[in-house]
């Protein structure tokens, strides 16, 4: 088995899995992450942004890079003024019409599948379930949409060729050369028509050699780990797990155990905060900065956390008599996002699902919809929104980089004012990063980061439940994070094998077939007889004729046909060949015969075999011990010496006339197999 | 493995109360636990003492704890909401007794405990039965309940794999996949193989089961065009209602209520009529709330546009009053039950059925018994009352609008999972015995029809699954590959069956040793032979040789020399020839094999004596 690592962001995974002579895909992620090294794409021309002054090239870079690049006014940052980018699977490594199939295991895994669907050989299938189908389509829409408001046509590509010798962000960005311009919505509609809907442990064959089958894995709506097992072998691949009890059906443990291989990705990217502490810090923050009269934003993604946050935060506000200021969602799919959710009983917990079968809707912002407290829009230039914008208000918009989207408008509307707040939840993104073109902004800044997926602790827990024959996780994990590196415990350890690996590494893994699964022809096997070794343990010894279909063996009883036997060719007394005809006759040795009938085992009693002799009349045996266990038998009238071991017995007979046809040797046979046992 | 055994304790040869006992690999499964709409007494209900084998009366005497039937059953699987198939449920678990799992998909477990409770509700309330089951019980059987998604697949147990296919015909409505370790069977419920206008049409894989259990509700009909029967709908009540008269449909409130809702709405729309239309309340309201939250069960075009407009927001249906039976002037009104048998529906029929002006559209089946039966079996005069039968003078409609697979349908399911054999359940002994017939002609399997009480037997072919050694399937390839490919010729496997805790392993005899600790003793056979031959010993050696490849050629034994060794490849025989030490004229000829080549062994062995003679 053969693992390759396409992402170099172990939470937008991209692997390819070679076993059992398939190739598979194992998510398809989009590294949104290259987009901050981007100047903002501002709805509406931004006096501010246009400010800020061009980068001037040091001696020796590319004069015309001037034109491409704006410094920022804090930190010497420098931005690439053009449309983002995102980093997608380096598919260099592959060849992707070999890929038979892809698995996602959540919408946020999925973002660069238009790239694969659209632009490569790749022709096979793509397992998804119909929520990740839903919503990766939702993410996909934001995306193309916001990218589609910009007004900058050109792509800035002379940076990347001397990025390294640029100030940061550019100097880290990794192979920026693969960065690509987000896909257009042809592209997406032909990719999502290319999907196949798998439901929770429904098991979908891939060419008779492995299934591959969901379950639940408690992180998002509809997220899954994939167990891809063949008769004998079974791997799971754990990605974007949390055993955090939210709004999504829980994560299920059980069909995880005894795996040859675990593959664990996409782990918390917030190690030293717990989601639950941050929620209530959120809310907090949001009450105070709303208490003064200031406005709260909240830069978010369509679908996910932002569901919880509504739900605590109504809450809150209500306990806080603040029930009257305005939660707002501006989405081009921020309707979709909450009708969606609030129609996917089957993908959810216990407690939502169970407000279904009063019937209420499962989520409370259906609700807060209807009474006004939350307002969606598709964007602020939606003509009711200005009709209904008041202040203070809780503003959730996109996205979360800061870099298009919405939330770039209100950065500017209420940055000069101490009173307002940004708060980050989405951990993906670095704050200062996102926020640096804006600089300078009196607005508050708080970080709240919420990530539910598995922590390390969580993790090893895991592990160690599971009990898998070995582990792979990304090598990054192996060692605490750079801004903590005297937190051991922020790290991946565990008493099984374990293997790590990199972007664009490769590993294989031991991992063997023992067993294959066969069926057996009744026939066959009532002819079979059993013998009892000891008590529980019956062996029969068995010869078939093996037939292989469809990758499935069956094992049916032989039938001896006569066997055809070419003649040769005869110059009959005309001078003519003869035609070469063939007659059949059965062969000398029957087709059953041609394979031990039973195995022996155990030792010789020399003393009962010497008895037995005497019994049929051979009187004459003289046995001499050797040493232990070890004797000769020596039957002189029979011209037969036999020599007895431990484990074997060795009859050795001399026939001068070849008079008695072996009958003898034959009698001696007789006896000593009724001594010994047998199976 | 043994044969699959289907007993119907309802639906054989029979419309009205679907309940199904089948045993698969020792398991027993029902399938739906259903209630006859047409019976007040005992035989509205299965007759469950087929289950315990033996009286009722006598098991739930006994005070088990675990329920009467609880040991007899391994699970149960409701198919959808229709009472005729799930309405026995509560008095099956309640009050016989039943604890083990129950498993429906969402929207049944959603939808069905409402049904029930309205139909309790009209029983005791209306009709003043006593000994029926409570709402307590309801709510404690429901609790038994599973919940499964489509295509999700459940364990029951160890052994038991069920997965759910969508069967279209109301929501949530599904047909159940069964397996017991090779075995499988197909159970369809209700279903339909056409989309409507608010459901998806039935599907399932090419996933053989070695049973199909089918509906056979419309078994001999082909029905036209939907588009024709609805025009035919929408045209005979706008003609009503133009002639000032009263339209009743009498539906179930959920499943056609809905389709028809829809149908009349954008009707009402687009011919601009002001016509009231009214909804028998309280269902409802309910009802379409869950059409709106289940909206992933509906059909593809509702699902795609519901974020826009939801289909089940009605703008010209409304709720009904009991009031509104007197108000004179044209109204169409949608009332529950759909067979008139009870309730608003039959209330409405009673004041309305005098005046010739008024029609009634029945849009689904009746089972016999019901006033909806005898209406559209010609009947004019109906007693409402003991003693005092009212005419029927209003005009009576049948449109087949209950989403039932007709016999295009069930065939194409048939053709869609390629079963090894069809049982017909769920419709009339006479239309089913010609279905069965087409069944077997163009399919070519095998069809059951069981009656009620009956227990029909399915074959199944019986396999014995094992496993098997990687070791010795590669040991078994490698020589297979050494050879010339040949279609015919035939792959000897060989090796030993370990049988040890309830699982059979297929290994090498070494390797089995090995791993168990099983102490081997191998007997190996010499026999020197003289041979009279005074030529050189590389003549006879060449002339032993020849002889032994002579004979073995038709046999697959492959001849190996080396230095003047003969050895046979994959065995234990060796031969040499030699010459005899004290007499010039003679070979010694040595064939030696190990006691589990003895036949090979002992072959070679005449065949040497042979020549030596
Ligand atoms: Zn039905």
């Amino acid at each position: 088995m053969k693992l390759i690592c396409l992402s170099g962001c172990p939470n937008k995974p991209c692997y390819i899995l070679k076993f059992k002579g398939l190739t598979l895909m194992l998510d398809c992620g989009l590294d949104m992450g290259s987009a901050l090294n981007f100047m903002p794409v501002p709805l509406v021309h931004s006096q501010k942004l246009q400010q800020l002054g061009n980068y001037h090239p040091k001696d020796g870079q590319d004069p015309a890079i001037e034109m491409e690049l704006k410094e920022a006014n804090v930190l010497n940052h420098v931005f690439v003024d053009s449309v983002p980018e995102f980093a997608a699977p380096d598919l260099t490594m592959v060849d992707m019409a070999e890929v038979d199939c892809i698995l996602i295991s959540n919408y946020s895994n999925m973002l660069a599948l238009p790239y694969i669907t659209e632009e490569t050989g790749f022709k096979g299938m793509i397992f998804l379930t119909e929520p990740t189908l839903h919503f990766g389509r939702l993410f996909m829409e934001e995306t193309i949409e916001y990218i589609a408001r910009s007004t900058k046509g050109q792509s800035a590509r002379r940076w990347k060729d001397l990025h390294q010798t640029l100030p940061h962000p550019l100097c880290e960005s990794v192979n920026p050369q693969a960065w690509r311009t987000i896909y257009n919505r042809e592209m997406m509609e032909s990719c999502l028509s290319k999907v196949q809907l798998v439901g929770y442990s429904e098991k979908m064959d891939v060419f008779g050699l492995l299934e591959v089958s969901p379950v639940s894995s408690g992180y998002r709506l509809g997220s899954s780990n994939w167990i891809i097992s063949s008769e004998f072998e079974r791997i799971a691949y754990v990605s974007g797990t949390s055993t955090l009890t939210t709004h999504p059906c829980p994560m299920e443990q059980a069909p995880l155990r005894n795996m040859n291989c675990v593959i664990l990705t996409a782990l918390t990217q917030t190690p030293q905060t717990n989601p639950d502490p941050m929620i209530g810090e959120f809310c907090k923050t949001v009450i105070e900065t709303t208490r003064q009269g200031g406005n709260v934003l909240v830069p978010c993604y369509p679908s996910g956390i932002v569901y919880d946050l509504f739900e605590c935060l109504a809450g809150q506000m209500d306990i806080n008599s603040l029930s009257t200021i305005p939660m707002f969602f501006v989405s081009p799919v921020a309707d979709s996002s909450l009708a969606y959710s609030n129609i996917m009983a089957e993908w959810l917990s216990a407690t939502k699902q169970n407000r279904v079968y009063l019937p209420d809707e499962p989520f409370p912002h259906g609700n807060l919809a209807k009474s006004g407290r939350l307002k969606s829009f598709r964007s602020l230039h939606d003509e009711n929104f200005s009709t209904e914008y008041r202040q203070p208000c809780i503003m959730f918009c996109g996205h979360p980089s800061l870099r298009f989207g919405d939330a770039i408008h209100f950065i500017e509307l209420w940055g000069s004012n101490p009173n307002n707040t940004i708060v980050f939840t989405e951990p993906s993104f670095n704050h200062a990063l996102a926020l640096a073109p804006f600089q300078p902004l009196l607005m508050k800044a708080v970080h709240c980061p919420i990530d539910t997926s598995l922590n390390f602790g969580q993790s090893k827990k895991l592990i160690r439940d599971l009990k898998p024959g070995c582990l792979v996780v990304p090598e990054i994990y192996t060692h605490p994070p750079a801004a903590t590196p005297n937190r051991s415990d922020l790290k991946m350890e565990t008493d099984i094998p374990k293997y790590t690996l990199s972007r664009y590494e490769t590993i294989t893994l031991p991992i063997k077939t023992k067993f294959e699964s066969i069926n057996i022809d009744p026939k066959l096997a009532s002819a079979l007889r059993p013998v009892e070794i000891r008590p529980g343990l019956a062996i029969a010894t068995i010869t078939g004729n093996l037939i292989a279909k469809n990758n499935k063996f069956e094992l049916l009883a032989i039938e001896d046909k006569p066997i055809e036997i070419p003649q040769k060719r005869k110059r009959d007394s005309r001078g003519l060949i003869a035609s070469s005809l063939s007659t059949s006759s059965t062969p000398l040795i029957p087709i059953k015969s041609r394979k031990p009938a039973e195995y022996l085992y155990g030792k010789l009693n020399v003393k009962e075999f010497v008895q037995k002799l005497s019994a049929i009349g051979i009187q004459d045996a003289r046995v001499e011990e050797l040493s232990k266990g070890c004797s000769i038998i020596n039957l002189e009238s029979e011209d037969t010496l036999i020599q007895v071991e431990e484990s074997q017995t060795h009859i050795l007979s001399h026939d001068e006339t070849a008079k008695d046809k072996d009958l003898n040797r034959q009698r001696i046979r007789d006896l000593l197999l009724g001594c010994l046992n047998k199976f | 493995m043994s044969d699959i055994t289907v007993t119907p304790l309802g639906a054989g040869q029979d419309v009205g109360r679907s309940c199904l006992l089948v045993q698969i690999g020792g398991k027993h499964i029902m399938l739906d636990c259903g209630m006859h709409m047409g019976y007040n007494d005992d035989r509205r209900f299965p007759d469950f003492s087929y289950v315990a084998g033996t009286t009722l009366d006598d098991v739930t005497g006994t005070g088990n704890p675990n329920g009467a039937l609880t040991d007899h059953i391994d699970a149960v699987i409701i198919s959808h909401f229709h009472l005729d198939h799930c309405g026995a449920l509560p008095f099956m678990t309640e009050m016989i007794g039943y604890n083990g799992p129950i498993y429906m998909t969402h929207p049944t477990k959603a939808i069905a405990p409402i049904l029930l409770e309205d139909m309790r509700r009209v029983a005791v309330e209306k009709k003043g039965e006593v000994n029926f089951f409570t709402s307590a019980m309801i709510k404690e059987c429901m609790k038994k309940v599973i919940a499964v998604n489509l295509h999700q697949i459940v364990k029951v147990g160890e052994d038991i794999e069920l997965k759910a296919y969508y069967a279209g015909h109301v929501l949530g409505a599904a047909m159940f996949q069964v397996k017991v370790g090779n075995q499988s069977f197909v159970y369809t419920g209700d279903y339909n193989m056409t989309p409507d206008r608010h459901l998806g049409a039935a599907w399932i894989d090419k996933c053989r089961p070695d049973l199909l259990i089918s509906e056979s509700t419309y078994a001999t009909t082909i029905r036209d065009s939907k588009r024709c029967r609805e025009r035919d709908f929408l045209k005979k009540v706008h003609d009503c209602v133009d002639k000032g008269g009263k339209v009743l449909i009498p539906v179930f409130a959920l499943g056609r209520a809905q389709e028809l809702c829809i149908l009349l709405e954008t009707y009402w729309e687009r011919m601009n009529l002001k016509v009231p239309i009214y909804f028998s309340m309280g269902l409802t309201e309910k009802a379409n709330n869950y059409y709106k939250m289940f909206i992933t069960w509906t059909n593809e075009k509702i699902r795609k546009t519901f974020v826009e407009r939801n289909m089940f927001e009605f703008k010209h249906i409304s709720g009904f009053d009991r009031s509104y039976i007197q108000n004179p002037g044209p109204i169409v009104v949608f009332a529950t039950p759909g067979m008139l048998h009870a309730g608003l529906s039959l209330q409405i029929f009673e004041e309305w059925c005098t005046n010739e002006l008024n029609m009634i559209i029945m849009p689904g089946y009746c089972v016999a018994g019901t006033v909806g039966h005898k209406i559209l079996n010609g009947t004019r005069k109906i007693e409402f009352k003991k003693g005092k039968p009212v005419e029927v003078k209003m005009s009576v409609q049948y449109m087949s609008f209950s989403a039932h697979a007709d016999a295009k349908g069930i065939m194409q399911l048939i053709s869609y999972c390629e079963p090894r054999n069809v049982m017909l359940v769920h419709g009339e002994a006479a239309k089913m015995e010609f279905l069965k017939q087409k069944i077997k002609q163009e399919h070519g399997v095998e069809c059951y029809m069981p009656a009620n009480g009956e227990t029909a037997t399915i074959p199944c072919p019986i396999t014995i699954p094992a496993t098997v050694s990687a070791r010795l399937m590669d040991t078994e390839a490698e020589a297979y590959a050494q050879r010339p490919p040949d279609p015919k010729r035939s792959r000897l496997l060989h090796g030993v069956l370990v049988m040890q805790d309830n699982q059979l392993r297929l290994m090498g005899a070494e390797e089995a040793c090995e791993d168990l600790g099983i102490p081997r003793h191998t007997i190996r056979f010499t026999s020197t032979t003289n041979l009279s031959d005074a030529g050189p010993l590389e003549a006879t050696q060449k002339r032993v040789e020849d002889l032994m490849r002579r004979s073995l050629s038709s046999m697959e034994y492959e001849v190996q020399v080396v230095e003047g060794e003969i050895s046979i490849a994959n065995s234990s025989v060796l031969m040499k020839v030699e010459q005899n030490e004290d007499d010039d004229g003679i070979k010694d000829i040595m064939v030696s094999w190990a006691n589990q080549d003895e036949a090979l062994g002992s072959t070679l062995l005449n065949l040497v004596q042979n020549m030596a003679q």
